[in-house]
């Protein structure tokens, strides 16, 4: 199994943690992760205007490369999965897009829709499949109460993400169970942090992340899990009792790459 | 062209087929920094009253985390609404909301660089 990698600007300064951890993982399971060579920074925002042509050309080029390599795009960001996820959406929906794209890039041969962008998560379901990856879990996080953070990015809008039920979603409690933890539920774990506000306005991020530690903490969670960077960052300034961890490097343990 | 038609052009929202039933802002987690709510964008578009929408700081408060659009019962999308009209209040020459110079005062060590360049995408032109 081989698949292009696009980790992303945040994934190779402030969350290297995630980038690492991810790709000891992917090797584990057998997977190689090519990371791609020309990638740019996706921005960090999917714009929803029908006249914006842009701030999508970053991620045309990263979906051309990796379709000329006859690979799917691995993400682990959920800004750049989102982004990268609707702009690939509109190159094979909207062919007045597609052209004005084209312009400006010059692709040798136009993107035909055979390279998918799939998240780490849907990854790791769809697949490994969980119960291939509950057999290879070493050090299980038996009685570990472990809180689910999807924020915004990772579901919505449900019709293009395509990756779960956007209002009860589950693909992150299976992944819990998988690796031996016991999923928390809690009301809050696909509200907003307040993601980029958080630049010029951190009391209203810190007020919107604060309610969903509190959330998280009041049912007992030990951990709360994200795959975002900016959720991770916006939730651990929140300053509740639960750890803040990615994902990965909860798997990185269960899998028996990282001391815990 | 006017305001209102460039707003629906550049959205592809139909306003119309909002019933006021006001669960866009029951769910938008920054209702409370808000002056415009996301229901009145859709009312507001409706009426084609669109300049105070432009001047207000509302459009630089949405997170456009989509859950009034994912709740929305009538399918209205009122997160692409406010996009639109942010994007015709920064793209003119010199209306950008935050500048480069604004950024290292706003830093702290631990800010990810997501949150710096969505932040200046989502504000700037």
């Amino acid at each position: 199994m081989t698949y292009s990698y696009y980790p992303g600007c945040t994934l190779k300064t402030k969350a290297k943690e995630l980038d690492r951890s991810a790709r000891l993982c992917a090797e584990a399971l057998g997977a190689n992760l090519r990371e791609l060579d020309n990638w740019q920074c996706c921005g960090g925002a999917y714009t929803a205007s029908s006249d914006e042509i842009a701030t999508k050309l970053s991620s045309v080029r990263a979906l051309l490369e990796a379709e000329s390599r006859e690979e799917d795009i691995i993400t682990l960001c959920s800004a750049c999965h989102n982004v990268l996820k609707r702009v690939r959406n509109d190159l094979t929906n909207d062919a007045n897009f597609a052209f004005k794209v084209n312009n400006y890039v010059k692709p040798e041969k136009p993107f035909e829709g055979k390279t998918k962008v799939i998240h780490f998560l849907e990854f790791l379901r769809d697949e490994i499949g969980f119960d291939n990856l509950r057999e290879k879990v070493v050090n299980p996080f038996t009685g570990k109460k472990i809180a689910a953070y999807y924020g915004c990015l990772l579901l919505r809008p449900s019709g293009v993400m395509d990756m779960d039920d956007p209002e009860n979603p589950k693909i992150l409690e299976d992944f819990i169970r998988a690796i031996g933890g016991e999923p928390v539920m809690y009301p809050y774990r696909n509200e907003c942090c307040g993601g980029y506000v958080a630049l010029e306005d951190k009391s209203a991020t810190v007020k919107k992340s604060e309610k969903i530690v509190a959330s998280a903490d009041g049912f007992g969670a030990d951990i709360i899990i994200t795959a975002c960077p900016l959720c991770l960052y916006n939730l651990e300034s929140a300053k509740g009792e639960s750890e803040v961890k990615y994902f990965t490097e909860l798997l990185a343990v269960a899998l028996g790459i990282k001391e815990a | 062209m006017d305001l209102k038609e460039q707003v629906l052009i550049m959205s592809g929202v139909d306003v119309r087929k909002c019933m006021a039933c006001g669960k866009c802002s029951g769910a938008c987690p920054s209702y409370n920094e808000m002056d415009y709510h996301p229901h009145q964008f859709v009312s507001m578009v409706k009426k084609g009253n669109i300049e105070p929408l432009m001047k207000s700081e509302s459009v630089y408060k949405c997170l456009t985390c989509y859950a009034c659009i994912e709740r929305c019962p009538r399918g209205v999308e009122p997160a692409k609404l406010i996009e639109a009209i942010r994007l015709l209040a920064v793209r003119p020459q010199g209306s950008n909301h935050i500048k480069a110079d604004d950024i290292p005062s706003l830093l702290d060590p631990e800010l990810p660089q997501q949150a710096i360049v969505t932040a200046f995408r989502k504000y700037s032109k």
